[in-house]
């Protein structure tokens, strides 16, 4: 179906002028294609015989599609003609240059931070300090986002009993929309594991009856130590997400969960948690406790963590499927360490057992990694003492 | 006029032509033809695209002009330009690798069959706006009269085109300075589907001249012996000083408007009539009359246009693609620091 | 440096080209005989002859395209046309050849062709003698625009233009052919492409050009006194746009006006408006402002008139308008 008009894709062969079998020359009319323009006729280009027509008149058919076979006289002249009509497209030209970028102002006047209209306007009503906020937009601009994620993050300073539920109403907000941002944005996936505690829990034991009281150790530094020396072993789930894919962090920083008075939780980081001892872990998570729920924090504190570990053992959940907090692309779940029932060497006993739960971002990691992390944590509670 | 027909066969007149010369008009128009009928199947297959605006049947009026004009003269055409890029003398290869939008197209591939330029060959394209080109003929020969160069610019243009006011202007704006214009009105008798006699009030376009004072002739279009003598006397005159002069060529298309016409708008009883006078049918009977070329030559002038219509194929499917990053090249001069 | 009017400073080019450069001649309605319609070339037809001074038929396609076609000859036209309502009928050989056929023959052609034209309202003449389509043209790849506000820019963009290889615009407010300013006439030609800072400020950018930037500095001078120091920036070129000045400007004082006679709706304006909005969001501390023409054909009455076109009072609205309670 040869292309007729200037945007033709198909055409209808209304009408063939000859049979097959039929001797056709050079510049004979062979058939009659509609097309959007109307009837055109349809020429030939070489002389001989037509073998076989394999498009009947009625027919619709795309530009290109062979309609007819034609057997070429020997000794008719033949022209060059170029072998297989095609849709011309140049041979894949290299990436075009994207077009000049638009001149930007290379250096601000001091002083002046780089921060959009509306993320101004939004720090004001949140009173948040643009110049605290590490800005993700362009070229590092502190955007709305930033300065939620900052607020949401950020303690409340113990409010003044009447205007405590209004802060704490905007604070549900902001929680809420970056909650809601991360739902939408992030392909969570859920992996689940029951660990063994019986090894930690006889540890801790012995362990805390060796300390005094002041520094004993609860269980949750346990799961945050081997949470965080699991890391090192899957380092894709301590990444930062920018955009277009994740970063992995140099360091290990826990964000650990930590619940407000009144309502309300943020997640300020213990740094390098996995090149901490287990006592240096203990003190600092109840300083950043007590920080936390006084309104101490720092807001490095609360941008820093490169994963969240969240534990409702306290509150009596068993299993906890967190969210993720951008930009991280993973949180660890704990849950209340319970009595179960418990196969060992075939039979039936009680051990104390505990649901470890992994939420992650399957842009950046998949089911198979998870798995191994969570396994690692199970690995590593099995031997406390080298944690 | 338009259904009327051609004019009746010319009276068998010895030719006042010699046999190289005549051969060398025969193969040019031969040429002509068989590029134009290569550049139609190429462009069913894919490998041209846009407009094609073919010159089939209109040969004699290109090649019998094209005689009166020297190396320094200046030209500018239509859309339905290759007749005249080709007997003009850019290489045909040049002109359809342009077709194909390569690079080593006459005009980098930037323009395309409507937009042929070769300014080393004075030619000033290839306008797609009808009667656009006319203007800037009448600047050409400004341009010439100004810095006393004893050259002629001759401008072709269609029927159609006499319906835009820019004919009238510029008719008057040459006669009234005496410019060295050349107007070549290539009366096909449609203005794409609109036949003269629907768009013209007085067909009878010679004679548009007289309003601007400008001598004109009526030449049979289909005669190259005619239209090469009407152009020499023509253009001997612009040359001289006189200012412009006006030819009125009676031609005829022998194919549609473009590519994508279905034609509706004229009968195929008239299309064959005017076939019976085929420029190259004409010119070949009246010279086998006379014995000045016999099957011998004629089959070598075929074969050797074949050969050069191959090459031009070749020579365009061999082109490359101007690189992308060219894309903002050549919108303006760029000047040395 | 002589104090002279900005007809006197564009004669003065003119003749300064026709004397030292042969391929140079002037063509246009009325340009000889007459003397200019605006009285620009008065003398010129006297001192050089009908062949480099030449009257045309009104017939603006074709002498402008004839002045295309004489670029390409070899020569260096001055197509006047007399205003730049009148150029609509030319509009044809503008953008469809004199803008596009150095790019359609593959760079083989350079037009050199300079087209001067009178511009602008504000003289009671009406709905088809008084647009501002500067912008139009600014839009069109292929040529330049310049737009001088001074007798000195007058002079100088003008010579600017005979230099280029590629068609350039040269807009003429008509209104300004009347007023005075100095002009050096050995001062080498202007450069295209860059605007002038014709009064430093602090507060707000006033971005404008050509009939509007007395305006613009008038409102400045009623700003000043208001303790409201306003920059005026001079546009002088539409294509190229100077956008660095545009936008160093805006990153010293934070706000924009831009003063624009065209109509509002697609305006030259917009587009400088996009490029700030484009590079230099984030000095922004308020939206950039227009004061344009009213989208309304101009319209005879004076007072019809005065509200359409933009005013110093206008300006001075829109800067209050941009400092919000600062202002």
């Amino acid at each position: 179906m040869p292309i007729l008009t200037v945007d033709m894709q198909a055409g209808t062969l209304t009408a063939w002028r000859k049979r097959a079998g039929d001797a056709i020359k050079r510049g004979e009319i062979i058939a009659e294609v509609e097309t959007d323009k109307g009837l055109i006729d349809v020429e030939v280009f070489t002389t001989g015989v037509i073998e076989s027509i394999l498009v009947q008149a009625g027919e619709t058919v795309p530009t290109g599609t062979v309609l007819a076979i034609i057997r070429e006289e020997a000794g008719a002249p033949v022209s060059v003609t170029p072998s297989t009509p095609v849709q011309p497209v140049p041979v894949t030209p290299p990436t075009a240059r994207p077009a000049p970028a638009p001149p930007r102002l290379v250096a601000e006047v001091t002083g002046r931070v780089r921060i959009s209209p509306l993320a101004k306007k939004v720090a004001a009503e949140l009173g948040v300090d643009p110049a605290s906020v590490r800005g993700t937009g362009p070229g590092g601009a502190v955007t709305r986002e930033d300065i939620e994620r900052a607020a949401a993050t950020r303690p409340q300073a113990p409010a003044r009993p009447a205007e405590a539920p209004d802060r704490q109403a905007r604070m549900r907000q902001l929680i809420g929309a970056a909650m809601a941002r991360s739902k939408r944005e992030i392909p969570h996936y859920y992996l689940g594991t029951t660990i063994d505690m019986s090894q930690a829990m006889t540890w801790l034991t012995e362990e805390n009856l060796k300390r005094p009281v002041p520094e004993r150790l609860l269980a949750g530094v346990l799961l945050i130590k081997a949470t965080a020396l699991a890391l090192r072993e899957v380092p894709e789930l301590n990444a930062v997400w920018r955009g277009t894919e994740a970063a992995p962090s140099p360091a290990i920083h826990i964000g650990v969960a930590i619940s407000l008075r009144g309502g309300g939780l943020v997640a300020p980081a213990l740094h390098d948690a996995d090149r901490r001892s287990l006592g240096d872990l203990m003190t600092g998570l109840r300083d950043l406790v007590r920080r936390a729920r006084s309104g101490g924090l720092r807001s490095s504190e609360l941008s820093d963590p490169t994963i969240t570990v969240t534990s409702l053992g306290e509150q009596g959940v068993e299993t906890v499927f967190g969210i993720i907090y951008p930009p991280q692309v993973a949180i660890v779940g704990f849950g209340k360490v319970v009595e179960r029932p418990w196969v060992v060497e075939g039979r039936i006993e009680a051990r104390p057992v505990l649901a470890a739960t992994l939420s992650a971002d399957h842009r950046v990691s998949d089911g198979h990694r998870g798995g191994l992390f969570l396994a690692a944590v199970d690995r590593l509670l099995q031997e406390p003492e080298r944690l | 006029m338009a259904g009327a027909g051609p004019a009746a066969p010319l009276p068998p007149v010895p030719l006042p032509v010699n046999r190289e010369h005549a051969l060398e008009l025969l193969h040019q128009m031969v040429l002509i033809r068989r590029f134009e009928e290569k550049s139609a199947e190429l462009y069913t297959l894919g490998k041209i695209r846009g407009f094609l605006h073919l010159y089939i049947g209109e040969e004699a009026v290109a090649v019998g002009s094209m005689q009166a004009l020297s190396a320094d003269d200046s030209i500018v055409a239509t859309y339905r330009e290759h007749g005249q890029a080709l007997a003009r003398g850019i290489p045909a290869g040049s002109l359809m690798a342009e077709m194909y939008g390569k690079a080593n197209g006459c005009s980098r591939g930037r323009g395309g069959s409507m937009h042929f330029f070769d300014v080393a060959r004075r030619f000033y394209g290839g306008h797609a706006i009808v009667g656009g080109g006319l203007p800037v003929a009448v600047g050409l020969a400004l341009a010439d009269r100004m810095q006393g160069r004893p050259n002629v610019t001759a401008c072709f243009f269609g029927d159609g085109a006499v319906a835009e006011g820019e004919f009238h202007e510029s008719l008057n704006l040459a006669a009234l300075w005496r410019l060295p214009v050349l107007f070549l009105c290539e009366n096909n008798l449609y203005a794409m589907g609109t036949a003269l006699e629907r768009h013209q009030a007085q067909p009878d376009l010679r004679l548009k001249a007289q309003g601007y004072a400008v001598p004109s002739e009526a030449v049979d279009g289909m005669d190259v012996l005619a239209v090469e003598d009407a152009t020499r006397r023509a253009a001997a005159a612009v040359r001289r000083g006189d200012g412009p002069f006006l030819l009125e060529l009676r031609t005829y298309r022998f194919r549609a408007h473009s590519m994508a016409d279905p034609e509706l708008y004229r009968a195929k009883e008239e299309i064959e009539r005017w076939k019976s006078r085929d420029p190259i049918g004409l010119f070949t009977a009246r010279l086998r009359s006379q014995q000045l070329v016999d099957d011998t030559d004629l089959g070598a002038i075929e074969a050797r246009v074949a050969t050069q219509v191959d090459e031009a194929v070749r020579f365009a499917e061999g082109g490359g693609w101007e690189p992308i990053e060219d894309l903002t090249r050549d919108v303006y001069t760029p000047v040395q620091p | 440096m002589i104090k002279m009017s900005y007809r006197e400073a564009v004669r003065s080019a003119l003749r300064e080209a026709l004397r030292s450069d042969p391929r140079v001649f002037l063509m246009g309605e009325d340009v000889g005989r007459y003397g200019g319609c605006f009285k620009v070339s008065h003398g010129l037809l006297e001192e050089f002859g009908p062949e480099r001074v030449r009257d045309t038929p009104l017939s603006e396609s074709t002498f402008l395209g004839a002045g295309i076609g004489a670029a390409l000859g070899g020569m260096r036209p001055i197509v006047e046309i007399m205003t730049v309502n009148f150029s609509l009928l030319a509009m044809d050989q503008i953008v469809n050849n004199a803008a596009t056929l150095r790019h359609m023959s593959g760079g083989q052609l350079s037009v050199p062709l300079v087209v001067r034209m009178a511009t602008g309202g504000g003289r009671q003449v009406a709905a088809q003698h008084s647009h501002s389509l500067e912008g139009w043209y600014a839009h069109i790849p292929g040529i330049k625009v310049v737009v001088p506000a001074t007798p000195a820019d007058a002079r100088g963009l003008l010579l600017a233009a005979l230099r280029e290889p590629d068609p350039v615009f040269v807009f003429e407010h008509s209104a300004l052919y009347g007023v005075d300013g100095e002009v050096d006439e050995a001062a080498a030609p202007e450069e295209i492409g860059r605007a002038a800072v014709r009064r430093v400020g602090d507060a707000v950018s006033l971005i404008t050009y050509g009939g509007c930037v007395g305006k613009a500095l008038q409102a400045a001078d009623q700003l000043a006194t208001e303790g409201i120091a306003a920059e005026v920036l001079d546009l002088r070129s539409l294509r190229p746009l100077d956008t660095s000045a545009i936008l160093a400007s805006v990153a010293k004082t934070h706000r924009a006006v831009i003063v624009d006679e065209g109509w509002r709706t697609c305006s030259l304006a917009a587009e400088v408006s996009a490029q700030i909005m484009e590079g230099a969001f984030y000095s922004l501390d308020a939206p950039v402002g227009r004061v344009c023409s009213a989208e309304v054909p101009m319209p005879y009455a004076r007072h019809m008139e005065d509200a359409a076109l933009p005013q110093v009072a206008g300006i001075i609205g829109a800067v209050r308008e941009t400092l919000g309670s600062h202002g």
